[in-house]
């Protein structure tokens, strides 16, 4: 069941439910899709989280009761404008060594080889279920169950930019270095936040995401596009399947 | 073109506006001036559009030398503000003249000041906006705070010579901290998180703002507030002000460089009328909740609203007499007449 919860006199929280779910989640950004195709005058941005769709609004302008009728309207309602299909970007990764430090612990949690982790890893595809904490940082779920291991008991001082991480039943990729307590598995050369760009970052939530192996040689040459500003990570369209 | 030079930078001077809108999706805060109160009316007496980039000053500000005729103001906290030595009221526009040294000096009273010049400063913008969030190392000068030695571009616009001495009236100042400060709130988002007696002693409880305290978040000591046991919440996004509740149960109130998403419960949020006096708030500064509805929220925010639609008195509001008393005879200054 769907809850207007406020957050001061000028946030409404749209809450779909408080589980990490595909499902929930596919609700959220449907009803922030369907907000940013009718706009509304007041309304001053949305963001869209795991289960729920906060919605930032000039109350002197837009009444909370018509916000709410706005919101309640497009929630059920199937928008033929909406999008039929999604797209899957390729992310670049080089695993293990200096570039993925905890793929060989990974690997030792969980039963499995280095060679089955980064198989696993890449096997699937991720839907971006929020960006957060941080500029440009994708909430990845899809991951396989498997793979499942706790946060770092002590986090790390400084994650390096690029690296591509996994926690518990998520997966995500460090933008800018940072501290950080996922576990490291390897690192992309593609620059997910680029604030001189527009938009000014690679991913948004309800895209996909798959991650290919990369040798180092292949690593180097595509870092150097990126620095170039010519590497355009693959993109492939596939029918979005209805829930 | 004009500029200010940059002869201290002060304890942390950044370039704020009115915010970042619409990248929080992307996981970009929204940053942006702390006191908006005080930085919008900085722009309006220089004769500026209310959200142009200015300065926002932090306990001890920087000292700025002028290279052209430039009108400024400075609002918000008290500090010492001076032009070559000698001091210059602050809620006033002021004209600098080619050579002129600014000095903003140590904070008296609040924590932040805002100084906007004539035309705005003229840094570039990124995604929209040219305030510094110095995380993510964008905006202002080269998404740092000042430091001596910079070069701060100024807008072009009009003559505005005129408007020096224009002034805000007392009654429409920005509120300072005083000794216990009462913050107002609204219940929610997860107030039912928490059991009735944390509710309860959040409005009772005296709140003191931590050492841990900065743009993005204040980190609060009292009594804890605990959480019922067995909640959790997934992670969502954060509405300004937000209080939100770590295991530790000591409330963190999030502010203008806030993080985007968060999975603490908050407890409460503070009305976006009072989250100016919190921008005026230190460490050590002592903080009491009240609890109002949505539509006592709503209607503060209206008259602060109003009062920022108000104009500056001209200077012809300013009166001067000599009155004799008992063979006695004063020279009178008026500052403001109230009609």
């Amino acid at each position: 069941m769907v809850r207007f919860l406020s957050a001061g006199e000028s946030h409404l929280i749209v809450e779909f439910g408080q589980a990490v779910d595909p499902v929930v989640n596919q609700a959220v950004h449907a009803l922030d899709w369907r907000l940013k195709a009718c706009p509304l005058v007041g309304l001053v941005e949305s963001v869209p989280a795991y289960a729920s769709l906060l919605v930032a609004y000039d109350p002197l302008v837009l009444p909370l009761e018509t916000l709410i009728a706005h919101c309640s309207e497009h929630l059920h309602a199937g928008d033929a404008a909406e999008p039929q299909v999604h797209e899957t970007i390729e992310i670049p990764v080089l695993y293990g060594g200096e570039w993925g430090p905890d793929l060989s612990t990974v690997a030792g949690r969980v039963g499995l080889t280095s060679e089955e982790v980064i198989a696993r890893h890449a096997q699937v595809v991720y839907t971006v279920y929020m960006m957060g904490f941080m500029p440009g940082f994708p909430y990845l779920g899809g991951l396989d169950r498997r793979l499942c291991v706790p946060r770092l008991a002590m986090p790390r001082t400084k994650v390096p930019a690029g690296s591509v991480a996994i926690a518990e039943l998520q997966a995500g990729i460090y933008p800018l270095e940072s501290p950080g307590g996922w576990h490291l598995l390897g690192r992309t050369p593609l620059r997910l936040y680029r604030p001189e760009m527009s938009p000014p970052v690679l991913l948004r939530a309800g895209q996909r995401v798959r991650f290919k192996q990369v040798a180092l040689n292949e690593y180097a040459h595509i870092a150097a596009e990126v620095a170039a500003g010519k590497y355009v990570p693959p993109v492939t369209q596939e029918a979005l399947v209805t829930a | 073109m004009k500029t200010l030079s940059v002869l201290a930078g002060g304890l942390l001077t950044t370039v704020q506006d009115c915010g970042r809108d619409g990248l929080q999706a992307f996981g970009v805060p929204v940053s942006g001036a702390m006191d908006t109160y005080s930085l919008q009316w900085a722009n309006k007496l220089v004769g500026n559009d209310r959200c142009l980039a200015a300065l926002e000053m932090t306990l001890h500000g920087p000292s700025l030398r002028a290279n052209a005729h430039i009108l400024v103001a400075v609002t918000g906290g008290v500090f010492t503000v001076a032009v070559n030595g000698r001091p210059v009221p602050q809620w006033e526009a002021v004209c600098l003249a080619p050579g002129d040294e600014l000095t903003c000096g140590v904070a008296v009273r609040g924590a932040r000041a805002y100084l906007a010049v004539a035309g705005g400063l003229a840094v570039p913008q990124v995604m929209g906006s040219r305030s510094t969030f110095l995380r993510g190392q964008v905006g202002g000068l080269d998404g740092r705070a000042l430091r001596t030695g910079d070069t701060v571009p100024v807008g072009e616009c009009e003559e505005r010579a005129l408007l020096a001495g224009c002034f805000v009236p007392k009654s429409l100042l920005a509120p300072l901290p005083l000794a216990v400060n009462t913050v107002r709130v609204m219940s929610g988002p997860q107030d039912d998180l928490f059991s009735r007696e944390a509710v309860l002693l959040l409005e009772q409880g005296e709140y003191e703002v931590g050492v841990e305290s900065d743009r993005m978040a204040y980190r609060l000591q009292g009594s804890p507030l605990m959480r019922r046991a067995d909640t959790a919440i997934v992670s969502e996004g954060i509405a300004p002000g937000s209080i939100q509740m770590p295991p530790s149960g000591q409330p963190i109130v999030m502010l203008a460089d806030r993080q985007t998403v968060g999975g603490y419960p908050k407890i409460a949020t503070v009305i976006g009328a009072d989250l100016p006096l919190l921008g005026q708030l230190k460490s050590g500064d002592k903080i009491r909740f009240e609890t109002v509805t949505y539509q006592k929220a709503l209607m503060l925010r209206c008259e602060q609203e109003e009062k920022l639609r108000q104009q500056p008195c001209r200077v012809s509001s300013r009166r001067e007499f000599m009155v004799s008393t008992l063979g006695e005879t004063f020279h009178v200054k008026a500052s403001e007449v109230i009609h």
